[in-house]
């Protein structure tokens, strides 16, 4: 930061980079200057006129073009005759500012009285009741009594649903317009807008349908009043009366950071989820989640999760068992037979490690692959060449360049979506799209390259090369892919390629440069990673056609990714269709029950853990691995997902020096938001559960030799083309059980209009 | 030689205690058999919570959950859920679904009295809860609730939109001749 300014805020020096406004350099030292419509992620539009202070800058003499000075040599400041805007008046050099005079506490209290005229103080039935910055800066600064008859209050309409999922009371807003500049700026879904002026100002949707957009819920964690409240959390408990529990996101590969906000509930007897809500991690999701992320969780506390061992008897009917009968079983089953195990990619590393153990440490004829199998393929490549240890996505920018092929951005991980438009559209990072349909991203594109659907693989292999001067010239490379409609050997031809691509023009194994996939789940990378080495690529894919004695399958939900086999055990949360074919099914615990680590799609490692009490008798993944093991007399005796982490640490040279106490460690963010700072950025939450640790790219590593073999596309990938690009709300077990969904559910996967917008 | 002197400090204090059971014998009991038999209280005591209503029948607990919050006790759990104008509870969006007192853990207090925005839960003078069983003293509304004024229907209630938009009503002007 070479351009620092320096100005005075009452009296005490600070020096901040060039283009801060007075309410950030104030906030760098623990100045509150209170604000509304300010939000450190928006651009600032000074709407609210809350952050009102005294600003004078250095008196110049026309003459000598100098700062006249006093006789001690200090500057004489020409104060502005009026308040200024803090939020939007930005910083020069030997500024003076005051915040504390009589004159801004005038004009807050002032500002705070006539936003209250309109507010129907209705807070005891308020769901931002208690986290409200109108509550708090009230109370801080506001007048203790009102001048105004109830009565002549503004009376507007007070349930007004915006969508399926965001309602609206119209009395409560203040017209900050944090939603609507969210939703246009960040999100870029331009669903909200005023309607009217003055006293009849008011926020409308007018997109078809209303508030068409995967973002809606952040809006109501920037919404510094009640106005905007979810479908999800409307009326369910207080805010004080909440525990809340870091957690990672399950749902994609970008691994936002969450908060699970829990409560005793006497429906279920016991706590819930309540909400979720982003928790703030700068190198990941900053303090965004999308709305599959904060509404899927009501399977956690599902009435149809499975509470008890179940065992196929005698009349084929699949019977509750104990534990203990359940564990036998399988041990004596799987003891010297030959077991295919497959283990889904929502798992966490810890159980993919014990499972890889098992199967060919202790059962020894056993082999282990994952669930979906198409991104094995190609996840050795994105450990190779996958994005740079010390990347931030929030330097990448001008002079680079991110290249988009075969995937939709937004439709497979929301926040990455976010955080790169962000990149090309305020930064202005090149965007080059290649893609065999539009996406929402193709919006931003500086160049668009069209191959013929399905043929990713082929255009990447044999034409990508046309670019190569191009990425050569670049500061930085990210290159994004999916693997939509590809085959396992076309995704793994797609990624080998988009390696090349790297190596040749320069930019393998460099921060902000790499290779960056959409996998399906959160911990793709990390099973993969986590299970032993002989997973080869090739093998990988063919295990739906394995056959095997014993197929042991640990939260696979793809009928096509089981092996056929004479006996199957499956460990889940429900009685799916995998399950309910099976001769014993174990009761899992859902991740809010448990602790662990997942490895996101850019490779960050990062811990969750322990919401809830679990259900019924269900267990850790873990825990059932081990109690087979001990069967087979292999007695591993680890506590808990911490030791596990060590004994994987240790063995993958990749994890080498990552531990849970790493993953936990903490870190000041800008900007600071939370629960000890409401009003500055919302109500996400602060990071207490540890920001999490990516581990280095093998490109980075001495001594690594970059193959640049080429993989041949197939020449005919047909089969793969019946696959339907992929949906953010794609019909699955744990999204049809969310409460709030079903209806979005439903429309985006009949209507597939998103793309033509 | 034993003297009359030396059996009775042999016995010690016993013949003074059994002196002292039959001084008190015949004496009237002071104790009452509570809740049958009832004592006079004062008129300012404050015995078990109440939940109001209004004159139509509706609750004034609109399940804000305030209570809760104030009571030192923790004894009050509340849950809310959401008023509709054909299934209506309480004014406004916002009704307790359940609201239940544990009143082994309360302290009568009066602070949840205090903390109340629309004056629903009140103390009254009347009778002190008892009970044989810890689950019986866990009060629900069923039993914290006061029955509808005579004559009008109880909740929930169909209501016409538009009527009972708000949750906290104003309070009428105090009258200054009382």
């Amino acid at each position: 930061m070479a351009d620092m300014i320096n100005l005075t805020i009452d009296g005490i020096p600070v020096a901040v980079p060039k283009g801060t406004v007075i309410v950030d350099a104030a906030k760098k030292i623990d100045n509150d200057i209170p604000v509304f419509c300010y939000h450190p992620k928006l651009k600032p539009v000074g709407m609210c006129r809350m952050c009102l202070v005294e600003v004078g800058t250095p008196k110049m003499d026309p003459a000598t073009k100098q700062v006249v000075k006093t006789e001690d040599g200090k500057a004489v400041i020409a104060w502005m005759p009026k308040l200024a805007t803090a939020c939007t008046t930005p910083v020069s050099e030997g500024m003076a500012v005051r915040t504390n005079t009589k004159q801004v506490l005038d004009a807050r209290n002032n500002v705070l009285e006539f936003l209250l005229t309109s507010h129907p103080l209705d807070c005891p039935i308020c769901d931002k009741g208690g986290e409200c910055p109108l509550q708090n800066l009230t109370l801080a600064h506001g007048p203790g009594v009102s001048r105004f008859e109830y009565e002549a209050k503004n009376h507007n309409a007070k349930h007004v649903p915006l969508g399926d999922l965001i309602f609206l009371d119209r009395e409560r807003c203040i017209q900050c317009s944090r939603c609507i500049r969210f939703q246009d700026d960040v999100a870029d879904d331009h669903v909200l807008q005023f309607h009217d002026r003055g006293r009849h100002m008011e926020i409308v949707t007018f997109s078809d349908p209303p508030f068409d957009s995967y973002f809606g819920g952040n809006t109501t964690d920037i919404c510094p009043v009640g106005a905007l409240t979810t479908a999800d959390f409307r009326f369910k408990a207080r805010p004080w009366e909440l525990d809340s529990t870091p957690s990672v996101c399950t749902h994609c590969a970008v691994g936002c950071n969450i908060t699970l906000n829990t409560r005793l509930e006497t429906r279920t007897g016991g706590h819930e989820i309540k909400r979720v809500m982003p928790r703030q991690n700068e190198h990941v999701n900053e303090i965004w989640t999308c709305d599959k992320g904060r509404f899927v969780h009501h399977f956690t506390r599902s009435t149809d999760r499975l509470t008890q061992p179940l065992v196929r008897d005698a009349s084929g009917k699949l019977a509750e068992s104990t534990w203990e009968a359940a564990l036998q079983l399988v041990a004596d089953k799987v003891r010297g037979k030959h077991v295919a195990g497959v283990i889904g990619d929502r798992l966490p590393n810890e159980d993919a490690f014990l499972f890889g153990q098992l199967l060919t440490d202790v059962i020894k004829t056993g082999s282990v692959t994952m669930s979906p199998a198409i991104p094995a393929a190609y996840a050795d490549i994105v450990r190779g060449f996958g994005v740079g240890k010390d990347t931030e996505f929030k330097q990448i920018g001008k002079g680079d360049t991110i290249l988009v092929v075969n995937g939709d951005l937004e439709e497979s991980a929301p926040v990455w979506f976010l955080l790169l438009r962000q990149a090309v559209v305020d930064r202005g990072a090149k965007l080059v799209m290649a893609h065999d349909h539009i996406t929402k991203m193709h919006r931003y594109a500086t160049k668009t390259v069209n191959y013929e659907l399905g043929t990713a693989a082929n255009w990447a292999a044999t034409e990508t090369m046309a670019l190569g001067a191009e990425l050569k010239a670049a500061r930085n490379v990210l290159i994004v892919f999916g693997d939509e409609k590809l085959s396992a050997d076309g995704a793994r031809a797609l990624a080998r390629a988009l390696a090349n691509i790297m190596i040749e023009s320069g930019h393998a194994g460099k921060a902000n440069s790499g290779l960056l996939p959409l996998y399906p789940h959160a911990n793709t990378q990390g099973v993969f990673d986590a299970l032993p080495e002989q997973l080869a690529s090739t093998v990988a894919v063919q295990h739906g056609k394995r056959q095997a004695d014993v197929a042991w399958l640990i939260g696979v939900g793809d009928p096509a990714d089981v092996p056929q086999a004479a006996f199957t055990v499956v460990q889940e949360l429900f009685l799916t269709d995998v399950a309910k074919s099976a001769n014993v099914v174990l009761p899992a615990l859902s991740f809010a029950e448990r602790d662990g680590s997942f490895t996101s799609g850019d490779r960050r490692v990062q811990r969750f853990y322990r919401a809830l009490p679990g259900m019924g008798q269900a267990k850790p993944d873990w825990w059932i691995i081990q109690e087979v093991a001990k069967r087979l007399g292999k007695s591993w005796g680890f506590h808990g997902t911490t030791e596990i982490f060590a004994a994987l640490a240790d063995s993958r040279p990749d994890y080498a020096g990552l531990t849970y106490e790493l993953l936990g460690v903490t870190e000041s963010q800008w900007p600071p938001v939370g629960r000890a700072d409401l009003y500055y950025g919302g109500t996400a939450y602060d990071n207490t559960g540890g920001v999490g640790a990516r581990y280095a790219a093998r490109a980075e590593q001495s001594g690594f030799t970059a193959v640049s073999e080429a993989v041949a596309p197939p020449s005919a990938d047909m089969e793969s083309l019946q696959h339907l690009p992929r949906t953010l709300y794609q019909a699955g077990e744990l999204i049809s059980r969310s409460k709030v969904l079903a209806g979005h559910v439903e429309y985006r996967n009949s209507e597939m209009t998103r793309t033509a917008k | 030689m034993s003297s009359v002197r030396d059996i009775i400090s042999r016995l010690g204090g016993m013949p003074m205690g059994f002196a002292t059971v039959l001084k008190t014998f015949f004496r009237k009991p002071v104790t009452v058999q509570y809740p049958e038999q009832k004592k006079p209280m004062s008129a300012r005591f404050r015995g078990r919570h109440h939940l109001k209503r209004y004159d139509d029948g509706l609750e004034k607990c609109i399940g804000c959950a305030l209570c809760a919050a104030a009571c030192p006790a923790d004894a009050i759990y509340v849950e809310a859920a959401e008023n509709t104008n054909e299934q209506r509870f309480s004014p406004g969006e916002r009704y307790s679904k359940t609201y239940e007192i544990n009143m082994l853990r309360c302290i009568f207090c009066g602070y949840c009295e205090d903390a109340c925005p629309t004056n629903a839960i009140v103390l009254e003078p009347i009778e002190f809860p008892t009970g044989y069983t810890r689950e019986g003293m866990i009060y629900a509304k069923d039993k914290l609730l006061e029955p509808a004024p005579a004559g009008v229907q109880g909740t929930p209630q169909v209501t016409p939109p538009g009527k009972y938009e708000r949750a906290i009503l104003p309070y009428p002007p105090i009258d200054a001749s009382v």
